[in-house]
């Protein structure tokens, strides 16, 4: 076995942990879908092509409640804007492979694979490694599992009674997701900030009510977070 | 239900510009900095987008009609203390959707 596959081997290995919260997120999101009315491949085709679980789940949340296409798209881009700063940090990491490989790569970036390669590439040894690679092995990994797990999502999730209320899973795993990421007094205030101002603002057209939320809130943060810094 | 008219210009558009976010700076391979204030804000997009959603898809949408109205903000409740206390998603999910269960069967 040569050095490269190797470090695959090693991205792989890492990733093995995490694809027990994996596996049921890609089957909740597949399932989802179908209990939303989509056939089995458009299940499975929204998981392959958007692959970012929390937007394809607003985005089915929202075409259930008939919004506006541009406002789907917008909704699920937003919740998406963290990728641009995993691409913007792993950048120089994956400097130097031809650009198809760097558009796989670029498909496969999930917050998981993100997450495990920049860890792997701080550590002391970090510099010795293929970070390709290792990023390959733990994205395709990590790929793999939430796909089966959509696949089989989509083949049981029209089998689940409508009385399971399948979809309040969608605000739950939203609920998992956010609370984490509260982390100090601005993130807390923009939460609440959010969340109450697109309640009051839900009446809106074009579910420009979650807009209204989501803009008040980040700015209640930012203002928050520099009223502590500059006393 | 989705009405499946608005299924490929939903995939293809999201798809591509989900791609486009991922791959904006591993294409470019420069170390653009953006202004400061942007980046704080950056930070609080999660903490705001989600809440916006959650809030009314919880407290609005859906409500169930009368003993059993407290069950949807009842089992969120539970779903977070549960995501703060096991910051596992599986876990969370499990435990919000008993919840609702639960208070359904006994309410």
């Amino acid at each position: 076995m040569n050095e490269k596959r190797l470090f695959f081997r090693d991205g792989v290995r890492d990733s093995i942990p995490i694809l027990f919260g994996m596996a049921p997120f890609g089957l909740i999101c597949g399932a989802v879908c179908v209990n939303a009315g989509m056939p089995g491949w458009a299940a499975v085709g929204f998981s392959t092509i958007i692959y970012a679980g929390a937007s394809q789940l607003a985005a089915v949340q929202l075409m259930t409640d008939h919004a506006s296409l541009a406002v789907v798209v917008l909704t699920g881009l937003v919740i998406n804007a963290r990728f641009l700063m995993y691409s913007a940090s792993l950048a120089r990491h994956l400097q130097g492979i031809p650009l198809a490989r760097r558009s796989l790569l670029a498909y496969m970036l999930s917050d998981q694979a993100y997450a495990l390669a920049i860890a792997r590439y701080g550590r002391a040894d970090g510099a010795s490694v293929d970070r390709p690679m290792y990023f390959f092995g733990a994205a395709f990994t990590v790929w793999l599992c939430y796909l089966v797990g959509a696949a089989l999502g989509a083949s049981v999730g029209a089998f689940i009674p409508p009385s399971w209320d399948l979809g309040f899973a969608i605000p739950l795993t939203f609920i998992a997701v956010v609370v984490p990421a509260i982390k100090d007094r601005p993130s807390a205030l923009a939460a609440l900030t959010a969340g109450t101002v697109a309640c009051l603002a839900d009446g809106l057209p074009y579910n420009l009510g979650l807009m209204a939320g989501a803009v008040t809130g980040i700015l209640a943060g930012y203002l928050a977070e520099r009223r502590a810094q500059h006393g | 239900m989705v009405d499946m008219a608005d299924y490929w210009p939903v995939v293809l558009c999201l798809g591509l510009g989900t791609f486009l976010l991922r791959f904006s700076f591993i294409l470019i391979v420069n170390r653009v900095t953006f202004p400061e204030a942007v980046v704080r804000m950056l930070r609080f997009i999660p903490a705001s987008v989600l809440p916006a959603i959650i809030a009314p898809a919880v407290l609005l949408h859906g409500a169930d009609a009368g003993p059993t109205a407290l069950a949807r903000p009842l089992a969120a409740a539970v779903a977070v203390l549960v995501a703060w206390k096991t910051r596992n998603i599986l876990v969370t999910i499990l435990g919000g959707m008993g919840t609702l269960w639960l208070l359904r069967a006994v309410l």
